[in-house]
């Protein structure tokens, strides 16, 4: 974990229209952290995740993802990171061979790095017998899987995973977050959220969303102290209040 | 106590896929059961031929005494039902849905009012909105609502914490617990493993199979090995490392720590030794009792029916 | 490039193996070019028409003979007089009468000149110009091929050429009713198709089925609205032809609107029928919308008539509602027939609202597979 931040945020705001959906966010993530940021539904994650990814502008404050700007260079970010959202990026007629060319072509990879990498990915899965089956032959566990080793297939910096885990068995989740780690180590930064939050202790550092601010974001050890909580999520039920309506 | 839901030998497949595999469970009365298990284990399916919109292709079924194949019909008004994704009509509003269930089900918003006051009060204020504007939370408590309004003898709820936040999880379970004193007998599925000790009894399921059904406390003490819990900051050299352990028979993370059990009794004492020469010197021990899900990735590992 | 190259590539991958697109790529253009091909005519093959002769001579006869053989025409009645000629067409197969004046004969051999009348369906207009066009045609030639040296020069015979129905021969007699079948039958079925699927479609049905209701009360409480508000478009509809287009209603009103209710009530159960077999809304929107379009506007008889047509199309045809309809709505409002000249379509249509129930209540699963 380097201290060089590769996400950098100071206070966001996103508004729509008179709503507000991210009130002043400040927060930093590492390289090479595994960075969980919870939340209730609605909170105004999947907003600042969409600001962070380039696929939205901020209305005001600094954000700089990988070390461009989100309002100018939202195309170079989108050339530094990797995302995997939970209705599966893959398209589920083409092979899992199939996929992954026409991936690595879309981040502009050449073709014998596709392949390397291909072989490489299938082999560390074990997949080796799915390469020319299609994704909707595969089970749940599988696809998440691949879909994972998909985002981050061209090496990006960060990788934003939205609730990848959902509805998996326990076994793969577990297997997942082992990928997360190798991921991370290898250098690249994780940006996750999820609704397990036995999930959110495998993260280095954590931030609790509520009503559009951030109000908590520490590691998962601390906080529980802060709050006097055995896990983190009896932290969140302590301060996170449902989406008032 | 009446058995509401009596079982056995159930088999269902789609094409070549089998979905179900000899599945037989009992329910009894007032019981508010539990099927554990991920996405693709069959959860949906079985609730589907509970509640008699599909036919199982082998195996009996009973459901408050009546044979639920040839006696669909009767069923049908005494089981009130929740399907994933909640299934409200959105462009209704919250008076209007449940205006519309009470009817079709001969009933009336007033006549069963009580068995619901207390799910609906939190969305009353809302009564005028469309459903399709509520968030999550309230869109359970409407379509809970909604299936509870003709008071049914049976209620099956297909995943009604999927994708909803923590906090709506808890209150939710707080609801169904104050059902059992109307003897509603409910029967629930959720992939989230720590709901099952929210139950009365709890059936694990995988790929089709029933691991085992027992009330959960039962589940749990019956693991069958010691459970250690083994903590570090480094928590993924932890688990490869402990992984190439000579006497390691399963590690799994488990939040902030990683579960381990050994094949050898005795071995928890040298692994602190073996893990510190591996150049992880922070770890510690301790012995800890199994969960649900322990148990449940301990039944996948081995395939085994308890 | 490279990441353009691999995208197109991924776009024929999609395609191929996507058989329904691949269906709409390649055999709607098929089927278009086969209808438009064959439904489509300007020519006329067998045109019925019946034959008014006051003459009865040897003249007037070997003029029938030529109009009967020239391969255009069949001859389908002798009329005995005038008033036979609304009859007649009221049945429908006689699309024009030639009416020969008392003494034909003896005046086109004594004076050299005759006239004669053609009285053609107006109904059908396209139909209607064809038909004259040709038997005037005929007729000249006649009149050329005989014009001999026993007679004069030339023979004059002077077809007069009458419209029934529709005397100015307004085209949108002929579109107004066509357009009404057509947007009834669609808008219908379109609508009950997507309620249906559009409840599969959120999963509401699934609580439907497992509620006390029966598949009969669905399908009926969803047909009820429509009913009524198609009731009160079918109004609207008939109001906007007699302000904008002056188009009349001959026949009785109260037989139209009932006619128009039942044509309705079919119309709707077929969307019930269409929605037992799509699973999704756009499925649904495709078969009604799309799948009916064409071939209610080429095979109905709307444009173009079905007697022009292969014998086959004709076939196709008759499992199409829209054709019966049509016949229906054109009799009552331009040739103001009543129940007695139409009793065979509507019986057909009963027929197969009866049916569409019939099979969807049977097809309306009570289950989910």
């Amino acid at each position: 974990m380097t201290n060089n931040p590769v996400i950098s945020v100071h206070n966001l705001v996103k508004k729509f229209g008179s709503f507000v959906a991210n009130d002043n966010l400040t927060f930093e993530v590492y390289g090479g952290e595994i960075f969980g940021f919870l939340g209730a539904n609605g909170a105004g994650k999947t907003t600042a995740i969409r600001i962070l990814s380039g696929l939205s502008k901020p209305t005001s404050g600094e954000v700089l993802v990988a070390g461009y700007d989100a309002y100018h260079q939202t195309e170079k970010i989108k050339k530094n990171i990797g995302y995997m959202c939970q209705k599966f990026s893959l398209y589920e007629d083409l092979t899992v061979k199939e996929n992954i060319i026409l991936y690595g072509g879309i981040y502009g990879m050449s073709k014998s790095l596709i392949r390397s990498r291909l072989k490489d990915l299938l082999s560390r899965l074990k997949f080796e017998e799915y390469e020319n089956r299609t994704i909707s032959d595969l089970p749940l566990g599988l696809r998440q899987k691949l879909a994972f080793s998909v985002a981050v297939l061209h090496e990006p910096r960060i990788v934003f995973l939205d609730e990848p885990t959902g509805g998996v068995d326990p076994i793969t989740r577990r297997q997942f977050w082992e990928m997360i780690y190798e991921t991370a180590e290898r250098g690249i930064t994780v940006f996750v959220t999820t609704h397990y939050m036995d999930e959110a202790e495998y993260c280095d550092r954590v931030s609790i969303m509520n009503e559009g601010k951030i109000v908590a974001l520490d590691t998962p050890g601390k906080l529980k102290k802060q709050y006097n909580a055995e896990s983190v999520e009896e932290v969140f039920i302590k301060i996170a209040r449902p989406y008032k309506n | 106590m009446q058995k509401v839901i009596e079982s056995s030998g159930i088999n269902k497949s789609f094409g070549s896929t089998k979905a179900l595999n000899d599945i037989s469970f009992d329910v009894n009365e007032s019981d508010v059961f539990g099927f554990i298990g991920p996405d693709g284990a069959g959860k949906t399916t079985l609730f589907r031929i509970i509640t008699t919109l599909l036919l199982p292709d082998d195996g009996e079924l009973k459901i408050l005494g009546i044979d639920s194949i040839t006696h669909f019909k009767e069923l049908r008004k005494n089981i009130g039902y929740m399907p994933g994704r909640f299934s409200l009509y959105q462009d209704l509003s919250v008076e209007e849905n449940l205006n519309f269930y009470a009817t079709v089900f001969g009933t009336s918003v007033q006549e069963n009012y009580d068995l619901i006051a207390d799910i609906y009060s939190h969305i009353e204020p809302f009564k005028k909105r469309l459903a399709g504007q509520l968030s999550g939370g309230m869109k359970q408590k409407l379509a809970l609502s909604c299936a509870l309004i003709h008071k049914p003898a049976l209620l099956v709820l297909d995943e009604p914490t999927t994708g909803v936040d923590a906090v709506s999880r808890s209150e939710f379970w707080d609801m169904l617990a104050k059902l059992r004193k109307h003897k509603i007998t409910i029967l629930v599925s959720t992939p989230y493993m720590d709901e099952a000790m929210r139950c009365d009894r709890v059936a694990l399921i995988q790929n089709g199979h029933i691991l085992t059904v027992d009330e959960p406390q039962n589940i749990r003490d019956a693991f069958p090995r010691k459970l250690f819990a083994i903590r570090s900051a480094s928590k993924y050299k932890l688990i490869t490392t402990l992984r190439k352990f000579e006497w390691t028979n399963t590690a799994f993370p488990f939040g902030d720590s990683v579960h381990v059990t050994f094949t050898n009794d005795t071995a928890y004492n040298s692994v602190i030794e073996y893990l510190t020469k591996e150049g992880i010197s922070d770890a510690a021990i301790e012995e800890t009792k199994a969960g649900i899900e322990d148990r449940f990735l301990e039944l996948m590992e081995n395939g085994a029916k308890a | 490039m490279k990441r353009f190259l691999g995208f197109v590539k991924k776009e024929f991958l999609h395609i191929f193996r996507d058989y329904r697109t691949l269906f709409i790529l390649f055999g709607i253009p098929a089927a278009q070019i086969l209808i438009f091909g064959f439904a489509v005519s300007t020519d006329i093959k067998n045109a019925g028409v019946a034959f008014l002769d006051l003459s009865n001579d040897e003249i007037t006869q070997k003029l029938t003979d030529k109009i009967v053989s020239s391969g255009f025409f069949k001859k389908t009645e002798n009329l005995l007089n005038y008033n036979d000629i609304d009859v007649i067409f009221k049945k429908g197969k006689t699309k024009a009468v030639v009416v020969f004046e008392k003494d034909f004969g003896k005046k086109l051999v004594s004076d050299g000149k005759a006239s004669l009348s053609i009285i053609a369906d107006g109904s059908e207009p396209n139909t209607a110009t064809l038909v004259t066009n040709y038997a005037t045609a005929i007729i000249s030639d006649f009149a050329r091929e005989n014009a001999g040296p026993s007679l004069n020069n030339s023979l004059r015979i002077n077809p007069e050429i009458k419209m029934f129905y529709n005397p100015n021969l307004k085209s949108h007699f002929m579109f107004v009713p066509g357009v009404i079948t057509m947007i009834l039958i669609l808008i219908c079925a379109l609508m009950t198709s997507v309620t249906i699927t559009r409840e599969k479609e959120f999963g509401t049905m699934e609580v439907l089925l497992v509620s006390p209701l029966r598949p009969i009360q669905i399908i009926l409480g969803k047909v009820m609205p429509y009913f009524i508000l198609s009731f009160i478009n079918v109004l609207l509809i008939l109001a906007l032809s007699w302000f904008v287009f002056a188009l009349p209603v001959k026949g009785s009103m109260a037989l139209l609107l009932a006619e128009s209710m039942l044509y309705i009530l079919m119309s709707l159960t077929l969307g019930i029928l269409i929605s037992t077999v799509s699973s999704t809304m756009q499925q649904a929107i495709f078969i009604s919308l799309i799948g009916l379009m064409l071939p209610t506007i080429l095979l109905s008889g709307f444009i173009f008539p079905i007697e022009n047509m292969p014998k086959i199309y004709d076939y196709v045809s008759m499992i199409m509602p829209p054709r019966y309809f049509i016949i229906i709505i054109k009799n009552i409002m331009i040739k103001g027939t009543g129940l007695l000249y139409i009793w065979k379509e509507t019986l057909i249509l009963i027929a197969m609202t009866i049916v569409f129930i019939g099979l969807s209540v049977r097809k309306f699963k009570i289950r989910l597979e």
